[in-house]
């Protein structure tokens, strides 16, 4: 068998491993100048608009953790509802208990990472559509279970106490930081993670698992560990959730129209990459606002073009730019260039990740 | 006589299953790099190779279960390369998959009747395997993997038989099976030709396949190096061609080398 | 003694869990496909119901003669197009599209059915009536009437699997599809047969669903599909009367959690599903799954 000579035939000597296809410094400038712009919003824009955003934040944060799951460890969740009803249920709890909702907001972070390590013993070894069934069962369940306890507010819910004596301005603008904060964090930790070993790990485990677990790589724990930071993101969406409306509800916070929506906004925006769901979101933002009148039809909408990208245009929104212009914002792959300006087509090695 | 060059043969004999420089790829990996054969009727054409040289891609390639980059395959003088493997299976082109293959959650009978569904008319039936393989008819019931290897191995052929075809591909028959075995399950070829099949078969042993071949095509890494009679090739020329080695050309030999 | 009452019940309605669950068994054993919206199209199938009789005031059940070849019908269709699309893809794919779909259908149905619950009312001595054993258990027609039709079900698709032309084709599909197409089938076609068939079942405990109890828009989901899944998980995968067996556990630990605390209900049947997967996962793992 002939693989393509070209590359095989020139010395190793010619060849670099760089990170991205083109210098990305300026793209890390961009993106800081962006969350500063971002954070002085609650002094220049009406609190309807940083609402808006802080809807925008909740939906990216679970995107981007859905994105994790289901495009690089390849674990498909329909059941991340349940860390972010349970991150909602943390601050709760803390906050009946006197804490500030916003300091409960880490720690209902963490606490869903710790509770992810239970139902991840459950479901690990279930093939991908249990898997998928698995998670949906947990999150039901975990419902029913949080229903029966009337002191958090039963199956009708209660309002989020805590905020007493806050001015409201004050508390939008809070709202609004904190949830450009959970954002940053969950983008960049994402990022970080990804770029290091652990990325690679997970990119060898897509492409080829059985050739991965020979050559070392510890397959079981890469996934615990997505599937508990996805936990912690989901959670600290959850939290962000509660203390957005103030209140929180069973029923509301535990929705399936959650992974919905992370999963259709990852699908559209690009799954596999760091800014498809980023590019999702915007359009999911988009079409809310103009159908927001239209409770159903805005996800029956979403729901339709998922399905149309998922059978025709498999690498998202994202993909497309990425293909066309070959950028990448998060550089998390590898690319062989021969040492001349650009690297050849074809002849790289395939872009993932 | 000599060895022809290129699959070309002589005057007068149409083809029953022809390829024309088939390319194939898996992925990034040229498998096959312009691979030309002919298949006369009543032949037993046998194509041979170390392991990774294409024989099962061209196989596969010519069922359907693979598409080629580029090139042809024509069947009873049809181009039949953008056909489904199902339609070619009921146009007369049924193979014998490498590894058996066989429906496990099914019983004997049961994988016969399956292959017998599309069947084109003919003489095979089931009633015929049976006579065929004697045991066959008490043990038809039985889940296959009670079966021995080389019992599994001539259900899998009786599989392919009630279709009635006209080209029997056989992938890798002795594949994990005892020498004895597949030197019985070899020796019914004649009664199985017998009714008018063809047999393009693919065999990693190779004195085997020089035992019951009419014609002998050797391929190494995706190129056919050696194509000709059993009787005209030398087995040092056998050896050059299955390894690769550049041999001592001797008067009338020609190892081929596919066109790049 | 409610607590006979409430045994009985459960193993009853364990025969309509079954004809939910086995056409998604089905459609996992011969096309890998694990249907997210299934249950919806259970509930799809009571509102065609529904709106038949509304439209035509034909009896109400000869609805079931009506909806659920077509939901059959619509099930090769789906499976030839979009969901033999997604196959070709990847897992993730149908896994999504399925969702999407589910997701669809229930935002569709409550846009244009509301929220509000359904039932198929029949006013017939026979759905609605019961009978009594003793003085204190009380049997409703209706559920015997659907576990017995579940039964015929069951027992119609094992003839057919293991009997006639189509049925092998089916198992040899699942077992390598591969090796069927060299045998001359078109396993596309075969799995649209076997996606109608898992239509026309899930059809059928649709519309008996709508009579025994009602529907909304999110039934399909919050009810069935998990139901479904658990009977087919706690019956073991693969096995078509397992699912009446895991149909019938998942009626009665329901029932038991019923007599516990009335909203206990769900609750049993997902803590049973959870208990088989962390107790005895062999049955989803075994085959073949590495993973």
């Amino acid at each position: 068998m002939s693989l393509a000579t070209e590359t095989t035939a020139l010395p190793a000597e010619r060849f670099r491993v760089t990170r991205s296809r083109r210098n990305v410094a300026w793209t890390g400038v961009g993106a800081l100048i962006v969350v500063v712009v971002l954070a002085y919003f609650p002094y220049i824009v009406y609190s309807g608009t940083t609402a808006i955003l802080v809807q925008a934040f909740i939906v990216l944060t679970m995107a981007s953790m859905w994105n994790l799951l289901a495009g690089y460890a390849g674990l498909v969740s329909v059941g991340q509802q349940a860390f972010v009803g349970l991150g909602a249920y943390f601050v709760l709890i803390l906050a009946l208990h006197g804490t500030s909702p916003f300091a409960a907001l880490p720690v209902a972070a963490i606490g869903c990472g710790v509770a992810a390590l239970p139902m991840w013993w459950l479901v690990s070894r279930l093939r991908s559509g249990y898997f998928a069934i698995a998670t949906w069962v947990l999150a039901a369940t975990t419902m029913l279970i949080i229903e029966k306890f009337s002191s958090i507010g039963g199956g009708t819910g209660m309002p989020l106490p805590g905020f007493a004596g806050l001015d409201p301005t004050l508390l939008t603008a809070y709202t609004y930081w904190a949830g450009l904060a959970v954002t940053v964090v969950a983008l960049v930790g994402i990022y970080l993670l990804l770029r290091g070993r652990l990325g690679l790990v997970l990119t060898a485990i897509r492409d080829d698992e059985a050739a991965a677990r020979s050559s070392g790589a510890r397959v079981g724990l890469a996934r615990m560990l997505v599937f508990v930071v996805a936990g912690a993101g989901c959670g600290a969406a959850g939290a962000l959730l509660a203390i957005s409306q103030l209140q929180v509800q069973p029923g509301a916070v535990f929705s399936v129209q959650f992974t919905a929506e992370m999963a259709f906004v990852t699908i559209i925006g690009g799954l596999g990459t760091i800014e498809g769901p980023i590019v999702g979101t915007a359009v999911y933002m988009i079409l809310q606002q103009t159908l927001a009148s239209y409770n159903a039809w805005y996800l029956i909408i979403l729901g339709l073009v998922a399905i149309v990208v998922t059978l025709f245009a498999r690498r998202g929104l994202w993909g497309l730019v990425d293909t066309h212009l070959n950028v990448r914002l998060f550089p998390v792959g590898y690319y062989l260039r021969l040492d001349e300006e650009r690297p050849r087509g074809p002849r790289a090695l395939p872009r993932r990740g | 006589m000599s060895p022809e060059p290129n699959g070309e043969r002589p005057d007068g004999a149409a083809p029953l299953l022809e390829v024309r420089d088939l390319v194939v790829h898996h992925g990034q990996l040229r498998a096959l790099d312009g691979i030309s054969l002919r298949v006369l009727p009543g032949e037993v054409y046998a194509i041979i190779g170390a392991n990774g040289a294409g024989k099962s891609t061209l196989l596969r390639t010519i069922v359907g279960l693979h598409s080629p980059t580029a090139g042809s395959v024509f069947f009873d003088g049809t181009d039949v390369t953008r056909v489904r493997p199902e339609r070619r299976a009921t146009r007369g082109i049924v193979m014998v998959p490498e590894g058996r293959r066989l429906f496990e959650s099914l019983s004997v009978e049961e994988n016969l009747k399956v292959g017998a569904t599309y069947s084109r008319p003919g003489p095979w039936t089931i009633e015929r395997v049976y006579e065929m393989f004697g045991w066959m008819r008490e043990r038809r019931r039985q889940p296959t993997a009670q079966l021995s290897g080389g019992e599994q191995q001539t259900v899998a052929i009786g599989r392919a038989l009630v279709a009635n075809p006209r080209v029997l591909l056989l992938d890798e028959l002795s594949l994990g099976l005892a020498p004895v075995v597949v030197q019985r399950i070899y020796g019914m070829l004649p009664q199985i030709m017998a009714t008018g099949l063809t047999v393009l078969l693919v065999e990693q042993d190779v004195s085997q396949a020089l035992r019951v071949a009419s014609h002998i095509h050797c391929l190494l890494e995706g190129r056919t190096t050696l194509v000709g009679t059993p009787a005209s090739i030398s087995a040092d020329q056998v050896e050059a061609a299955y390894f690769g080695l550049a041999s001592a050309a001797a008067p009338g030999a020609s190892p081929e080398e596919g066109e790049a | 003694m409610a607590w006979v009452n409430a045994i009985i019940q459960g193993v009853l309605v364990g025969g309509l869990y079954a004809l939910f669950a086995c056409g998604l068994s089905l459609m996992f054993g011969v096309m890998k496909v694990v249907n997210l919206a299934h249950g919806d199209l259970a509930v799809v199938a009571g509102y065609l119901a529904i709106g038949v009789i509304t439209v035509t005031h034909i009896p109400v059940l000869w609805s079931f003669l009506v909806v659920v070849p077509l939901m059959a019908v619509l099930g090769y269709v789906l499976q030839r197009t979009i969901l033999q699309g997604a196959l070709d893809r990847s897992v993730l794919a149908t896994l999504m599209v399925t969702f999407g779909l589910s997701v669809v259908i229930e935002n569709g149905l409550l846009q244009f059915f509301t929220a509000n619950s359904r039932a198929i009312g029949t006013g017939l001595a026979l759905v609605s009536g019961s009978f009594s054993i003793g003085s204190q258990i009380q049997i409703g027609y209706l559920l015997v009437v659907v576990f017995a039709v579940a039964v015929i079900v069951l027992l119609g698709l094992q003839y057919f699997l293991s009997a006639t032309k189509y049925g092998r084709l089916i198992r040899a599909v699942a077992d390598d599809r591969e090796a069927a197409q060299l045998a001359g089938a078109d396993y596309r076609h075969v799995f649209g047969i076997a996606a109608a068939i898992a239509f026309g079942t899930v059809a059928l405990g649709g519309i008996a669903y709508g009579m025994y109890s009602q529907l909304q828009p999110t039934t399909g989901t919050d009810t069935i599909l998990l139901f479904a899944f658990a009977a087919v998980v706690i019956g073991g995968l693969g096995s078509l009367w397992g699912t009446l067996l895991g149909g019938v556990v998942l009626g009665v630990a329901q029932q038991i959690g019923a007599q516990i605390s009335i909203s206990d209900e769900t609750l049993a049947g997902f803590i049973v599903f959870l208990a088989v997967l962390a107790l005895r996962p062999q049955g989803l793992i075994s085959r073949g799954a590495q993973s």
